[in-house]
């Protein structure tokens, strides 16, 4: 079974569907990918390059853009996508600047 | 039942002209101070269809008032057995009207003037059994899959909802409205960032403004409430952003074309895919729309669903009093652990032994089962 596989066609990343342990190699679509980090369930990878600025797409709609360049195999989350809507809060998030 | 021509089924005829696809005796309270006396009385029928529902408040309430009077008079409710103390605020008389206008049997016990608990006990449960009686001569008539409304709600979700039970569920929607159904959805909070996807799938222009409008409300109070809908959780478990979150939820809408948009409690009319909007209108006042699984389920309920999919990935044990909930398991971790509560086995899709669309399928079927008479795995735990 794949662990990674692409909610709709259009994707251009595929979701973790099992963990996907670190230094992992498996072929998908044809391509070798090895995982350089532990991915778990719910978690994204990038299915071919996404330039600065071009939007992710997942259910087939875009779910923000890239904020650097990522890379076939990336690990798609905060670090390099955002939302084109409401910024992201984390419980890295300061409220109190010091 | 015949699983192989899902289109016809028997639904029982109600004097206003619906059919239900469940004939049941409610117990409704109409205050927490009646509370008791009701349960009482619905303990004496364990194995027969009699359910409880009721409003705890004592203030009047034009919300609890609509959401009692169309949940008393759904097509799937028989009788009404309405208990009140004597002294509370919901207007007791009206909604008695209401139903027998609806040409149920309705009986209205106020517990003061029947003499206390016992007095009431005993009347309660000698109206039940003679309702129980009458309502068995129902007429039933034929209920086609196109006089089916469903509605759809997610609870507990992880992040295998959106991958897996959500997308299956949108697809059996889309089977349904294809076959004829009403469907409903509801959330709007959920949807922001979609407002123009939304806005695409209007059926006419005017409507279309009217979708953005509700989410945009829906925006602002969650603003002013300073509480959206992403947590810190929904991060660790490998979402991202806001409209990736929001699109995990939406996506069990499906991809027809929306029909209309209604306020909970509101009545359909044509069939189609409607969306409801949750969110009062007016300046945002504290209290969240739809608190909790149970009342999104008894607003879509009360718009007038027969049935509900409920999706998880946590593993909720909802159900509901008037309506069957089917429950579509979207993490296999919680449906090997909560098996008997789940009709639903969308981790599947994980796990590689079924697609999107052969689960899709499955719970298409199992609406068509429940539908016809088939209990939901929470009708048979008695929730």
């Amino acid at each position: 079974m794949d662990k990674l596989f692409k909610i709709n066609p259009l994707d251009n990343v595929y979701v973790v569907r099992q963990t996907v342990e670190e230094g992992e190699t498996m072929v998908i679509d044809g391509r070798v990918f090895t995982s350089k980090k532990t991915l778990g369930l719910g978690h994204k990878v990038a299915a071919c390059a996404i330039p600065f600025g071009k939007q992710v797409i997942k259910f087939g709609i875009p779910i923000g853009s890239a904020t650097e360049d990522i890379r076939f195999g990336d690990h798609v989350h905060l670090h390099n996508l955002k939302s084109d809507y409401i910024p992201t809060y984390t419980l890295d998030h300061e409220f109190i600047k010091p | 039942m015949n699983l192989s021509n899902p289109k016809t089924g028997t639904g029982f005829l109600r004097k206003d002209g619906r059919k239900g696809i469940r004939n049941i005796v409610l117990v409704a309270y109409l205050v927490e101070c009646a509370h008791h006396v009701a349960r009482k009385v619905t303990s004496r029928f364990e194995d027969e269809p009699v359910h409880l529902i009721g409003f705890s408040g004592c203030y009047p309430n034009g919300y609890a008032d609509k959401m009692m009077n169309a949940l008393c008079t759904h097509p799937n409710v028989g009788a009404v057995l309405l208990v009140s103390l004597g002294c509370e605020s919901f207007n007791r008389n009206r909604l008695y009207e209401q139903i027998a206008a609806s040409g149920r049997p309705v009986r209205l016990i106020g517990i003061q003037t029947a003499g206390g608990t016992g007095n009431s006990v005993q009347e309660g449960i000698s109206f039940v059994t003679s309702a129980l009686e009458t309502i068995r001569k129902v007429p039933r008539v034929p209920f086609s899959v196109d006089e089916l409304i469903v509605g759809i709600v997610s609870g507990g979700s992880d992040a295998t909802s959106g991958i897996t039970a959500n997308p299956a569920a949108g697809l059996a929607f889309d089977m349904l409205n294809e076959a004829g159904s009403t469907t409903i959805f509801e959330n709007t909070g959920e949807m922001i960032g979609l407002e123009n996807l939304l806005g695409n799938r209007a059926r006419h222009p005017a409507l279309a403004e009217e979708l953005q409008k509700a989410v945009a409300k829906a925006a602002r109070y969650h603003a002013v409430m300073g509480h959206g809908s992403f947590a810190p959780g929904n991060a660790e478990g490998g979402l991202t952003t806001l409209e990736e979150k929001s699109m995990g939820a939406y996506c069990k809408s499906g991809t027809a074309p929306i029909t209309g948009l209604i306020k909970p409690g509101d009545p359909t009319t044509v069939p189609g895919l409607y969306l409801m909007d949750i969110v009062p209108d007016g300046e945002p006042r504290f209290g969240f729309p739809n608190p909790n699984d149970i009342s999104e389920m008894n607003e879509l309920i009360a718009s007038g669903a027969h049935c509900v999919l409920f999706t998880t990935g946590r593993g909720s044990v909802a159900g509901s009093a008037v309506s069957p909930v089917i429950k579509i398991c979207a993490n296999p971790e919680t449906f090997a652990r909560m098996e008997g509560d789940m009709d639903i086995n969308a981790g599947k899709i994980l796990t590689n032994e079924a697609s999107t669309e052969e689960v899709a399928q499955e719970i298409f079927d199992k609406v068509m089962f429940v539908a016809q008479g088939g209990k939901s795995c929470s009708e048979q735990l008695g929730h």
